[in-house]
């Protein structure tokens, strides 16, 4: 069907007029370009959220307390209440085969300004209290030394863990960190690691980088709280369905601290299943603008080739008419104009998506040398998968701009050649 | 070969206004004649060709080329017999512009899915035997008139068709070529035994068929014999 004649007969009517197929040919390069191009920074949008947030338990929960809004069992409503050490346990009991880490959590008094002393210098930083398997649900890099670990609990030490930021701005560069002594809230510590955070996109107890980290039964004792548990982390296998479990034990601690099975205040949680369904749908958000802001440029160009083959074929009436009465058929005709549109068409869009992923690569190996961690963007690259559904974006393309030009060319008849005398 | 009945041809040119061009035509022409037609502008003679030509349609009566009813052909059909029965010659030689003399002539044998080989070779021939074997690489543009519509008809019989029409031939040429043409396709007759429908204003032209066919206001007003 496609010998050597019509593919020659085909490109020399691309080249008969070069500049002007080459203006057409630009629209389409010039939509497939921006779609290739705008495509690999969606990916590299999505790789620039989820590197941020990849290394989180993404089937974690945050618990914690709240007013009661309903009066039960003789309490009134507003009661101030706090889950304890005894809720800890009934949970850590109850799904010993679902939980994965678990972590009470203390807030730090926040009451005083420049809370953390380190000789002549100081600075306000948050104080939180901490299990070791918090290290695993929400994970932070430690730089030096280590983070808390069970015989920190059961000992109450007086140790802790400071932030990136914390380090910087308490000690000298070079100066030895681990071991030193720190005023935390009044209380001196000793601190065993430093660390920075990995996950920069979620930030459940605010910037680990600016926190000094202390075991939770340490704080618990300093600040009075006898067995009160603020707030409790915990990770579940990835089998478990974490909103469903998260509603078992909302109902528990209801049950254990006399509160109404249909107060909806008392218990207060969220999980990270809601967040990183949150980013899911920005990441689809963003990449539904992409393809429909990309398919609309390409759309222009193909427009733009259709008008062009529309002329061509008004100005080759002649020619067509000619061919036509030494009996070309209509269906000769229609190859002929459609795969003029599909040889422009594909070569400009092929030369779309190479110039696309080159740049792409570019821009890939400029943020790989100087990673910013204020870009959400890394590794914008196209997969296989799109470039493949780019190309069969072009050639529907080609044949849609060939499809009006081509009808066109069908009404001329032989006889029209004779007429246009 | 020709076998017309009755054939009317109308132009509706808008609602209320018709055309009546052809007004009911009888013609008979036969295999290997050599005819012309002749008449005013407006008479009727071009359309009555491009009837023949399966060019165009016709309203009534009945066209039979070479023993075949032609009537109501899609346009491939209508394609199919015009590339394997029919060569034209046009006043304005209708060469495509942009293909070199060679690839024109070849054009009728690519429709007809010869191989490229083998068109050409044969396109070359034919150019030979009409004094233009050193122009076949040349574009029409880079040719004079008479090499045009020598080229022209090379296109037209490279195919061996049974018939061709030539619709004012020598319409755009001085009377030295014309007079050329005319020669050739006279041999074109007598050698290749191909019928000849020449449509013309010019009496010296007509003279040089066998047969002059007078039309006046879309009939038949005379037939000539020329041959005594």
């Amino acid at each position: 069907m496609f010998d050597l004649d019509t593919w020659q007969e085909i490109w020399l009517t691309i080249t008969r007029n070069k500049m002007r197929s080459l203006l057409t040919a630009f629209g389409v390069f010039w939509g497939v370009f921006m779609l290739v191009v705008m495509a690999g920074f969606g990916v590299g949008i999505k790789h620039g959220i989820m590197d941020g947030v990849d290394h989180f338990e993404a089937n974690s929960t945050f618990m914690f307390t709240d007013r009661t809004s309903e009066p039960y069992k003789g309490f009134q409503r507003g009661r101030i209440w706090n889950m304890t050490m005894s809720d800890y346990e009934a949970i850590q009991a109850q799904y010993a085969h679902e939980i994965k880490y678990m972590s009470g959590v203390i807030f730090g008094d926040r009451s005083v300004t420049n809370n953390i002393v380190r000789s002549d210098k100081y600075g306000s930083f948050s104080v939180m209290g901490f299990s070791p398997d918090y290290d695993h649900i929400n994970p932070s890099r430690m730089l030096q030394g280590r983070f808390i670990n069970d015989i920190d609990i059961k000992e109450r030490r007086k140790v802790c863990v400071i932030g990136k930021r914390v380090a910087n701005d308490l000690y000298a560069p070079g100066e030895t960190i681990i071991g030193s002594l720190l005023r935390v809230n009044g209380i001196y510590y000793t601190v065993i690691g430093v660390n920075e955070a990995i996950s920069q996109n979620i930030r459940v107890f605010g910037d680990a980088e600016e926190m000094v980290s202390v075991p939770f039964t340490t704080l618990q004792q300093t600040q009075n709280c006898g067995d009160e548990v603020h707030c409790i982390a915990l990770a579940a296998n990835s089998s478990v369905n974490i909103a469903e479990m998260e509603e078992e034990i909302k109902t528990l601690l209801k049950a254990r601290n006399n509160i109404s099975p249909t107060d909806s205040q008392a218990v207060q949680a969220f999980n990270t299943k809601q967040i990183f369904d949150m980013f899911n749908a920005l990441i689809i958000g963003i990449n539904a603008l992409i393809w429909i802001v990309g398919l609309g440029t390409l759309l222009a160009g193909i427009v733009g080739v259709s008008n062009i083959m529309l002329v061509t074929v008004r100005e080759r009436t002649q020619e067509i008419g000619v061919r036509r009465a030494l009996g070309a058929s209509p269906w000769v005709i229609l190859k002929q104009i459609m795969s003029e549109s599909l040889v422009l068409t594909v070569l400009a869009g092929i030369g779309g998506i190479v110039l696309g992923v080159s740049v792409l690569s570019v821009i890939s190996n400029i943020l790989a040398n100087s990673p910013s961690e204020n870009i959400p963007l890394s590794n914008p690259q196209i997969s296989f998968g799109i470039a493949i559904a780019a190309l069969i974006i072009i050639l529907i393309s080609g044949l849609f701009a060939g499809w009006l030009p081509s009808k066109r060319a069908l009404q001329i008849k032989a006889i029209d050649a004779l007429r246009d005398e | 070969m020709i076998h017309l009945e009755n054939i009317h041809k109308t132009y509706n040119l808008n609602t209320s206004n018709a055309l009546h061009v052809l007004k009911g035509i009888n013609l008979d022409v036969a295999d290997g004649d050599f005819v012309s037609i002749m008449g005013a502008s407006g008479s009727g003679k071009s359309t009555l060709l491009n009837i023949i030509g399966i060019l165009d349609t016709y309203d009534e009566g009945s066209y039979y080329l070479d023993g075949q009813l032609i009537q109501n052909l899609t346009e491939t059909e209508s394609a199919k017999v015009r590339n394997k029965m029919i060569g034209f010659v046009f006043q304005s030689f209708n060469l495509i512009n942009f293909k070199t003399a060679l690839e024109n002539v070849a054009l009728p044998l690519y429709y007809r899915g010869v191989s490229r080989k083998k068109r050409n070779d044969m396109a070359l021939g034919y150019l030979d035997k009409l004094g233009l074997k050193d122009w076949a690489n040349y574009l029409p543009s880079e040719m004079s008139g008479g090499q045009k519509q020598r080229v022209a008809i090379a296109r037209a019989i490279i195919a061996k068709p049974r018939l061709i029409l030539a619709d004012e031939p020598t319409g755009a040429l001085d009377s030295k070529t014309s007079q050329e043409v005319m020669d050739i396709l006279r041999q074109v007759n007598e050698e290749e035994k191909i019928t000849m429908l020449i449509v013309t204003h010019a009496r010296e032209v007509a003279e040089q068929t066998h047969q002059i066919i007078n039309f006046k206001d879309g009939l038949i007003s005379s037939i000539e014999n020329m041959r005594q």
